[in-house]
């Protein structure tokens, strides 16, 4: 990993989806660029190709043309099980719907990427520990899903996160099924990650939490319309 | 992901979905237990069948006098003629000439009536040697059989079959009495154990007196010197034909006949009349056997559909295990192991209903049922076998899912 390089360069990246003789252009020639450290919203209505960008970033799907850069590395040409493994060394994901698995307790859902990149039994537990106090859910490391309210689902989500130390925290409507006291926990939960040196990318289209972060990206049809600092940096 | 969290995680899926896994575990259970008890069944028949050929005598070769085979000429057909002889006998019974044989007793009979003091009774007179006992395969109930040396000397001694000694002394002890066949007095010596078999009813009615006595004393005519049936005993089983062999050697070359097309006696094995009883039985297992793999089949295609459903329905789990950096072939092996750990219960569970049924099933049917251990194993890992051969396929379909269409599911 190039320490000076970018988290995240993206150079003329496309992404077109066929389907028979149908063809859509989710993504056009999009060139982004986010440095380490970096609290970044993504920003548009639906359709205009936020998740399609989000997908390439997170390494789950590949651009149709253009490079993709992560922390340095190509990755736009990637094999399905080296994505995996970039997937779960440089990337944390956080879910609009949290997306843990209801039968495992808190810890070992905040565990299980220390699972596949074969982290021994005794040092996945310590890692995770330490994650899930860090969100401060110390005391309800043995409770599964859904003994947990909808925020600290999400707070375990981002532990989970968190505990692989990956370049990028990768966030995709984090707040989309929260309520508002949960939403603003979650939100300074990210803002204190950013302050602590966490490169976090989030993808909204709720306006007041795009504010939150320092940059926003607003994405229409496929394209970058705009890019602005948002308040919290320009005051 | 190492093997120990794969397998912990097969378990924990299977667990959280109790009925559904139990259901089908068992189909895979049903499937085992019938396979294990139709075999058992079968073993059990065979194994009844064989120990009650084997109660006639163990490795037993039977030669008759006469041919059975027909050929061109006059010739007498089988039993019309007495062909044996003593010497014939003590031809087998030499060790040079015959070492696969272990042991050879020459019959003759004749229906004789047996006279007590107070009762008769008319049964088959049997002479022979002593090693009758032992090729035969039978055991005394009381008193001893005659010696070699009373053999020799002709002397006036019997030995009683169970039913004879019943027919003539009705419950008092036979050992010392006389009986009187000819009008030439014998002393009972012994009776013998009755034989269990339920095969030919005249093996517990009969008397059985030394060959020299037989001939010399009691019968007349062409029985004096004449032998009606030679038994031989093999080594072991395993050199039952060899023996088979020499005996239809040296006697083709006593009797001067060199092809065994024109031999003038017969010899029959047990096993002849083993493999023909067993045949009928193993057609049976081969049959029950197939409907009951059939059903093991059933079985396994319950898994397969089970596995087909566990993977829609955790769309959402996959694409998130694969969004934490799971390897396409982490996914697989987890779909595998899950549904072999279904075959593996489902296999556990039948092999112990079939122990059960093991116990149970004797007291309807009348035959027993033989569970190997190593069948019990095969069971079992056959069961796994048939967890993965067809969670291969839902498997394979959950690794090829993209993270992205999977995480999309709501």
């Amino acid at each position: 990993m190039n320490i000076d390089a970018p988290v995240i360069e993206l150079v003329d990246v496309g992404k077109t989806y066929r389907s028979g003789s149908l063809s859509v252009d989710a993504l056009r020639d999009v060139s982004l660029v986010i440095g380490s450290g970096e609290f970044v919203a993504v920003s548009g209505p639906s359709g205009s190709g936020k998740s399609t960008l989000m997908h390439i970033m997170g390494c789950l799907d590949v651009p149709t043309h253009g490079t993709y850069h992560l922390a340095g590395e190509d990755v736009s040409a990637m094999h399905e099980d080296e994505l995996a493994d970039v997937r779960n060394r440089r990337i944390g994901f956080v879910f609009q719907q949290f997306n843990l698995l209801p039968s495992l307790t808190a810890l070992r859902n905040v565990e299980l990427p220390l699972a596949y990149s074969a982290v021994p039994r005794a040092e996945r537990r310590t890692r995770a520990l330490e994650a899930l106090a860090h969100v401060g859910l110390a005391e309800r490391v043995e409770h599964r899903p859904g003994e947990l309210s909808g925020g600290q689902q999400q707070r375990v989500a981002i532990a989970r996160a968190l505990v692989t130390e990956p370049a990028l925290i990768l966030a995709d409507e984090p707040t989309g099924n929260l309520d508002s006291g949960s939403t603003l926990e979650v939100l300074a939960l990210l803002t204190e990650l950013h302050h602590a040196g966490r490169t976090i990318v989030l993808i909204t289209h709720e306006h007041d939490v795009a504010a939150a972060t320092g940059r926003v990206v607003h994405m229409m049809d496929g394209r970058v319309l705009d890019e602005s600092l948002t308040e919290s940096v320009a005051r | 992901m190492s093997w120990i969290d794969t397998v912990r995680t097969g378990f924990e899926a299977v667990r959280s979905h109790r009925l559904r896994s139990g259901l089908t575990v068992l189909g895979i259970l049903i499937g085992i237990a019938a396979v294990i008890l139709t075999v058992g069944l079968g073993e059990g028949a065979q194994g009844q069948v064989r120990a009650q050929i084997n109660a006639l005598g163990s490795n037993l070769l039977i030669v008759s006098p006469g041919s059975s085979t027909s050929g061109g000429g006059l010739r007498g057909g089988f039993g019309s003629a007495s062909t044996l002889t003593r010497a014939d006998a003590d031809a087998l019974a030499s060790k040079t000439a015959a070492p696969d044989i272990a042991a050879v007793a020459p019959t003759t009979s004749s229906s004789a009536t047996l006279i007590t003091s107070s009762s008769n009774w008319t049964t088959n007179a049997v002479g022979t040697t002593p090693s009758w006992l032992r090729v035969r395969a039978r055991k005394l109930d009381s008193g001893r059989f005659f010696t070699d040396t009373e053999n020799r000397n002709a002397a006036a001694v019997v030995v009683l079959g169970s039913s004879t000694a019943d027919q003539l002394f009705s419950g008092r002890d036979p050992i010392g009495q006389t009986v009187s066949i000819n009008n030439v007095p014998l002393q009972v010596v012994g009776v013998l154990a009755p034989s269990g078999s339920s095969g030919s009813t005249n093996d517990d009615d009969t008397a059985l007196v030394p060959f020299n006595t037989a001939a010399q004393r009691l019968f007349g005519g062409s029985a004096r010197t004449a032998v009606s049936t030679i038994y031989v005993e093999a080594t072991s089983s395993g050199s039952l034909s060899a023996a088979y062999q020499e005996t239809q050697q040296e006697l083709l070359a006593l009797h001067g006949t060199s092809s065994s097309a024109n031999a003038d006696f017969t010899i029959t094995s047990q096993q002849s009349i083993l493999s023909a009883a067993t045949s009928v039985d193993r057609t049976l297992t081969i049959l029950l056997g197939g409907i009951a793999a059939i059903s093991l089949l059933v079985g396994g295609i319950g898994v397969m559909n089970i596995m087909l459903v566990s993977v829609t329905e955790r769309v959402r789990e996959i694409g998130l295990r694969k969004a934490l950096g799971a390897r396409p072939r982490v996914i697989r092996r987890q779909f595998l192991v899950e549904a072999s750990v279904l075959g593996l219960a489902g296999g556990v569970l039948g092999v112990l209903v079939g122990l059960v049924g093991a116990k149970i099933l004797p007291h309807f049917v009348s035959s027993p049922v033989t569970l190997s251990p190593a069948a019990s194993c095969a069971a079992i890992v056959i069961a796994i076998g048939i967890g993965i051969a067809f969670g291969v396929y839902p498997a394979s379909r959950a690794a090829r899912l993209a993270p992205i269409d999977a995480l999309r599911t709501e």
